[in-house]
């Protein structure tokens, strides 16, 4: 299958001669959800903002539903829907307005209908003729939520669409993402939280530096990366792992005070199997809390592993 | 492909929201040329023009008239399109307008469209409003509408050339106050440059803005400092160079794109 967008060794250099990306090389596929993984500064705005036109590339290319995005940037742009890391909205204009707007600049007839509609998805039927300055920062992204749909886009970019997002707002757009992909939208988001990848993306790519480190499937990744690990503060110190459970994963640490299990993320459910044994042998703990490996830590031995 | 489709609601759509952002002001956008043209009868016309005789058989109050409209039309054009494509650069809602399906040839078509047609809208205006202090007739109505056309477009297009080369509100206001608006006081909005001094008249014809007045007042009185021609062929060469750079500054992408 030919993907919808296929970028060939672009590169990116800003006017401060900052090389912002290093030779991407990335196909989306037709109707995935595709999570662009990456800490800050890596370049996932620029890999986006050039595709959408919003930032010239540098050398190579990229084809976006065949088109390829500066020859034939008429019909590929009219293809792409984008909502943008930083709320840029009109102050004055009402939402209907500003919707309406969207659609027109994107070559598409006016239709009321179809613009009612996604209003109402995105809760915002009764704000329809309030002016945008008025509104909640949440509301404004919802707003930019409906421009970005309004021209019926095949392809859907969402630079860090949670960042600052209460949790209603969450929620609803995921569950408009994955009706969007229902629909046979392709979904590309970019985010700094593995969680968020993790929870809505069927592929992932990880960037760093300008460079895509790798590529693959949700769960492939997770197991690779998804190392989870439970501290339990305990009452009493200990100074072994009791012997009975040296086939667990365990070590001890901050001189026997903490008991720590590393697993992967697929074996959380042996978390209650663990406390029940720990009971049983008389250890009890005060407190205790899990943590997932940092993005940093990832990047770590993905870059170490990697030559 | 590309070179063959054009797209008509892009160009409506910007257009249209500019036209929006004049009306949500129309009371500025209409009363504050009614108010300034009647001061500058009230000063020039009444006061002043009691005590100049008429210029070349025309009362001076008339006389003005031309000038006071081209003063208008060329400070609301400038004003206008600079404004225009400014502000979403610097509200950052450019980001839709580059990610749009639009080329920067219709872009510019939807925002020099739409202050030319506020600046000749204001331009009328005046035209009415002067109607009121002295009698008024046009002798080549069609010249007039041209010239006025002519220059709106092309005063729209130098604006929109400020509005995409500004990176602050001071860089949009320094061309129209530093440069435009004494060119056009020196320009012969008042006076017939014939009354300059013969060292000064030679002068004032480096003053790009003499012609389009001049051009302008032609078209009701049927005098001119300098042929009308040449004024003709000087508003329409100002709109080609100014069209010029709006294509250099499209080809090379200049400040529009990091
Ligand atoms: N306009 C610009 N000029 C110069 N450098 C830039 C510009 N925009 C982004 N950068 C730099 O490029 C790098 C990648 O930025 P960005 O693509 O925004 O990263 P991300 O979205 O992954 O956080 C950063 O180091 C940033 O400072
Ligand atoms: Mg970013």
């Amino acid at each position: 299958m030919t993907p919808i967008i296929s970028v060939e060794h672009l590169t990116k250099s800003y006017a401060t001669s900052f090389q912002a990306l290093k030779g991407i090389n990335l196909a989306i596929n037709q109707g995935e959800i595709f999570a662009l993984l990456g800490p800050n500064g890596a370049g996932k705005t620029t890999l986006i903002n050039i595709i959408c036109g919003i930032v010239s590339p540098g050398d190579g290319r990229v084809i976006a539903d065949g088109h390829d995005i500066v020859r034939d940037y008429r019909a590929a742009r009219s293809k792409i829907g984008l909502v943008p890391q930083e709320l840029n909205t009109d102050a004055f204009e009402t939402v209907w307005a500003t919707v309406n707007f969207s659609r027109g600049l994107f070559g598409r007839a006016p239709n009321a209908v179809f613009i009612e509609k996604l209003l109402q998805d995105l809760s915002l039927t009764d704000k329809r003729n309030s002016k945008i300055r008025t509104l909640s920062g949440g509301m404004k992204r919802r707003v930019m939520i409906a421009k970005a749909l309004s021209h019926e886009p095949k392809i859907l970019f969402l630079d860090e669409p949670t960042a600052g997002v209460d949790v209603e707002l969450r929620r609803d757009m995921w569950a408009l993402v994955s009706n969007l992909r229902t629909q046979g939208c392709t979904i590309i988001l970019t985010t700094h939280y593995i969680e968020e990848a993790e929870e809505m993306a069927d592929r992932i790519g990880v960037i760093s530096k300008g460079e895509l480190i790798l590529v693959d499937e949700k769960s492939a990744l997770m197991k690779k990366l998804g190392k989870r690990q439970l501290t339990l503060h305990l009452r009493e110190p200990l100074q072994n792992v009791p012997s009975e459970l040296a086939t667990w994963n365990l070590e001890l640490r901050a001189e026997g005070n903490d008991l720590v299990y590393i697993f992967e993320d697929s074996h959380a459910s042996d978390i209650s199997v663990l406390l029940q044994r720990l009971s049983g042998l008389g250890i009890h703990f005060k407190d205790l809390q899990t943590d997932q490996s940092s993005l940093e830590d990832i990047f770590v031995s993905l870059v170490s592993t990697r030559t | 492909m590309i070179g063959l489709t054009f797209n008509k609601y892009g160009v409506w759509a910007i257009y249209k929201f500019e036209m929006a952002r004049a009306l949500r002001t129309i009371v500025q956008s209409l009363i504050t040329p009614v108010i300034t043209t009647s001061l500058y009868f009230v000063v020039f016309g009444a006061a002043l023009g009691s005590r100049v005789s008429g210029v070349g058989g025309t009362s001076y109050g008339a006389f003005i008239v031309p000038g006071l409209i081209m003063l208008a039309v060329l400070t609301q054009s400038l004003a206008n399109a600079s404004f225009g494509i400014y502000f979403p650069k610097f509200t950052g809602t450019i980001y839709e307008l580059l990610s749009a399906p639009v080329s920067h040839f219709e872009i510019l078509i939807a925002y020099v469209g739409a202050a030319a047609t506020k600046s000749v809208v204001v331009g009328l205006i005046i035209l009415l409003t002067a109607g009121f202090f002295v009698p008024i007739h046009i002798l080549h109505p069609i010249w007039m509408l041209a010239f006025l056309f002519i220059t709106a477009v092309t005063f729209s297009l130098f604006g929109f050339i400020i509005g995409i080369w500004a990176n602050g509100f001071e860089q949009l206001q320094f061309i129209p106050m530093l440069i435009v608006t004494p060119l056009t006081f020196l320009g012969g909005a008042f006076y017939s440059v014939d009354m300059l001094p013969p060292g000064w008249r030679t002068f004032s014809l480096f003053n790009p803005v003499v012609y389009l007045i001049s051009g302008y007042r032609w078209s009701f009185y049927g005098k001119a400092d300098v042929s009308f021609i040449l004024s003709f062929a000087m508003t329409v060469g100002f709109f080609a160079v100014f069209l010029g750079i709006v294509s250099w500054i499209f080809k090379t992408g200049y400040r529009l794109k990091n």
